[in-house]
């Protein structure tokens, strides 16, 4: 099968328990550290759109703010893949409870903030990035898909890329259907060269997958895996990442898997 | 500027609109400049304004080993694959590359969420009544799972959901992942369905027109929305010499607001550029152009000037929307469908519903069908966000 080699340059990661990419590191090593604020900061976004902002937004937001900052890269220059099982439930719910009753009150802001690709929206204009964004999903294997998606992309067109996945907290009635019950983001730069800034080597390789992965142990709560879509499927990778493991495998299709092999870089 | 891409050969396509079922009925239609809106008959208690919708969808419920996928959008997926042999085309594909070497990339903007909201409206004590509380079918990805369940695919599935651009941006996703090796062929396409968000969401913008939609017309009033399905099979040129091609492709980002384009149409200017840079084509080497063009006032405005400073006369440039309606994440793979057809049958369809031409407008336009040669032929795709592509497609090397 195919094998595809990309670097990193940095790594973002928002929960209510986690921060960023150290306060998951302290918790691997059972340290936990204190939960961020109860909303994610996403300081890249002007003050009146984050306070008008969706919660999937500003979790994406915020994720990837932390990559690019860390990836000392210019924002604008990065094509960007954003990923996300669901999109925005809350809107979602909003959108079909208001549809069920009165249709004709719908709110254009709500509507146009219902697009899957709203986060890839809101980053691109806060970043004033003209670069390539897409918006992709993939049910539970968003991650992987989308990781596959961002590789392809950084070597097919030899550039970065801002990688950013999240999910959010479901409402209603879509919430024993998704599963969803808390929010996660994570967000990688990806490069198809090694650099200065490059953190880690991974090699993906697709592999024939039936059934769902193991999970395996873990010093992080199982809720924080059951509870998240996203979460589900990053937090080995960003496991392998903290240096926790060489490798792990994660679902890029229904029956298609992705072997991912962390190498250091000098 | 990108490097020139290796073409791909598009060895089958198809479309399913309210023009009807397959491309025969779509090249008779855009030929006799025969229109398929109708007035909004969609839901209980429909807006006043016209939709395009593709009839029979009501009547065509899943196989039932399929059925836990059955929905509006899926039976529209499912219609769409039977038609001019494509599953045919599809599966012959599949054995021939394996199972898990054919990738799957669709787009769509809404996908299954007509099936939502009809549970929403349908809550049993707060809950999704039984026969709707399927999770495959509450998310975005509903299409391209369904789709990789009919055909039993075992590669790469990927949606993309960017809005009115999507099912243009997944012919990009796949040469990628043909050219690095990833899959050796891909299905791509799109299916979008009407629906309560679509409908009473484009109204609440006010970007709904309450007449038969006209694109680059002077006095035009929003866009007619619609559904639609389209697929097409990409290999390389080997294994399909003789069918069109897909030249280039390119992508880019407005960077100005969530629901009008750059005033000056920055990132569709990027997009286009981006795909003539991939194909090696000069603008002048473009014989047509199917435009984004909804009927909104500002989208029209901006690609009007967009076609006017980059092309010569001689390119023709048309909006197919006054035929299909605004098919939103099903409108990039109808718009390339429609451009292959140009290519394929030497005839460029006219701007339908453009009947006091927008003074923006210049000669390039095609007010009304022309037959002629078409070697090289494009189409742009515009969404929220920003979101910006243009496909190039071209006839077989001779």
């Amino acid at each position: 099968m195919s094998e595809l080699r990309i670097y990193v340059e940095g790594i973002g990661v928002w929960s209510p328990q986690l921060a960023d990419f150290a306060a998951l590191r302290s918790w691997l090593q059972g340290t936990p550290s204190p939960a961020p604020a109860a909303r994610p900061p996403a300081a890249t976004l002007p003050a009146n759109e984050r306070r008008r902002a969706t919660e999937s937004v500003l979790l994406a937001i915020e994720v990837a703010g932390q990559a690019v900052a860390m990836s000392g890269r210019d924002a604008a220059t990065l094509a960007c893949v954003f990923g996300s099982a669901f999109g925005d439930l809350s809107i979602t719910d909003y959108m079909c409870q208001t549809l069920a009753q009165t249709p004709a009150e719908l709110s254009p802001t709500r509507f146009h903030n219902s697009v899957h690709n709203a986060p890839a929206g809101y980053w691109t204009i806060a970043t004033g990035c003209h670069a390539p964004s897409s918006a992709v999903c993939a049910w539970h294997d968003t991650v992987g898909a989308g990781l596959l998606e961002a590789a392809a992309m950084a070597l097919a067109d030899e550039r970065p890329v801002l990688f950013v996945c999240g999910d959010v907290a479901a409402a209603g009635p879509l919430a024993p259907i998704t599963g969803s019950a808390q929010a996660f983001g994570c967000a990688f730069v990806v490069t198809p060269e090694v650099s200065p800034r490059s953190i880690a080597a991974l090699s993906l390789r697709t592999v024939p997958q039936h059934g769902g992965m193991p999970r395996g142990r873990s010093a992080l709560p199982a809720a924080w895996y059951e509870g998240n879509a996203t979460a589900n499927a990053a937090l080995p990778l960003l496991a392998v990442l903290a240096g926790h493991n060489r490798h792990c495998q994660m679902a890029a299709a229904g029956k298609l898997g992705l072997e991912i092999v962390m190498e250091n870089v000098a | 500027m990108p490097r020139p891409m290796i073409p791909l050969a598009v060895s089958a396509y198809t479309v399913t609109s309210a023009l009807g079922r397959g491309l025969a009925d779509h090249r008779q239609a855009l030929e006799a400049a025969r229109g398929g809106l109708r007035p909004n008959d969609f839901g209980d208690a429909p807006l006043a304004c016209w939709i395009g919708r593709v009839d029979g969808v009501e009547d065509a419920p899943l196989p039932d080993t399929l059925a836990e996928w059955e929905c509006r959008n899926n039976r529209l997926a499912w219609l769409g694959l039977q038609q001019d042999g494509f599953l045919g085309r599809a599966q012959a594909a599949i054995a021939r590359y394996g199972a898990a070497r054919v990738a799957l990339v669709l787009g769509t903007s809404t996908a299954s969420i007509g099936a939502t909201e009809e549970g929403y409206r349908r809550l049993d004590d707060g809950r999704m009544p039984a026969g709707l509380a399927r999770p495959g079918l509450h998310m975005p990805h509903s299409l391209t799972a369904f789709v990789a369940d009919a055909l039993g695919l075992q590669g790469p599935a990927l949606t993309v959901s960017t809005a009115c651009s999507s099912s243009a941006k997944v012919f990009a996703s796949a040469e990628r992942l043909i050219r690095l090796g990833v899959a050796d062929a891909a299905l791509v396409g799109g299916v979008d369905t009407l629906c309560g968000s679509v409908l009473f969401g484009f109204n609440s913008l006010e970007l709904v027109s309450p007449e038969r939609c006209r694109p680059f017309d002077r006095a035009r009033r929003g866009l007619s929305l619609g559904e639609a399905a389209g697929f097409a099979l990409l290999e390389r040129t080997g294994a399909a010499p003789a069918s069109p091609r897909l030249l280039g492709y390119g992508e880019a980002s407005d960077a100005h607001h969530m629901s009008t384009p750059h005033p000056e149409g920055l990132g569709a200017e990027l997009a286009l550029r981006d795909a003539l840079a991939r194909a090696s084509l000069d603008a002048a080497q473009v014989d047509y152009i199917n435009l984004h063009g909804t009927a909104s006032q500002k989208n029209d405005e901006v690609e009007a000037a967009l076609i006017g400073r980059i092309f010569p006369a001689g390119t023709r440039a048309s909006s197919t929307k006054g035929y299909t309606g605004h098919t939103l994440g099903a409108a990039g793979i109808v718009e390339a469908a429609f451009a292959l057809l140009a290519l394929e049958h030497g005839f460029v369809p006219g701007n339908l519903g453009g009947d006091e031409p927008d003074p923006a407008c210049g000669p390039q336009f095609a007010w009304s069908g022309e037959r002629r040669d078409v070697r090289i032929a494009l189409s742009n795709s515009f969404g929220f966000g920003g979101n910006n592509a243009c496909l190039a497609f071209g006839k077989a090397a001779a």
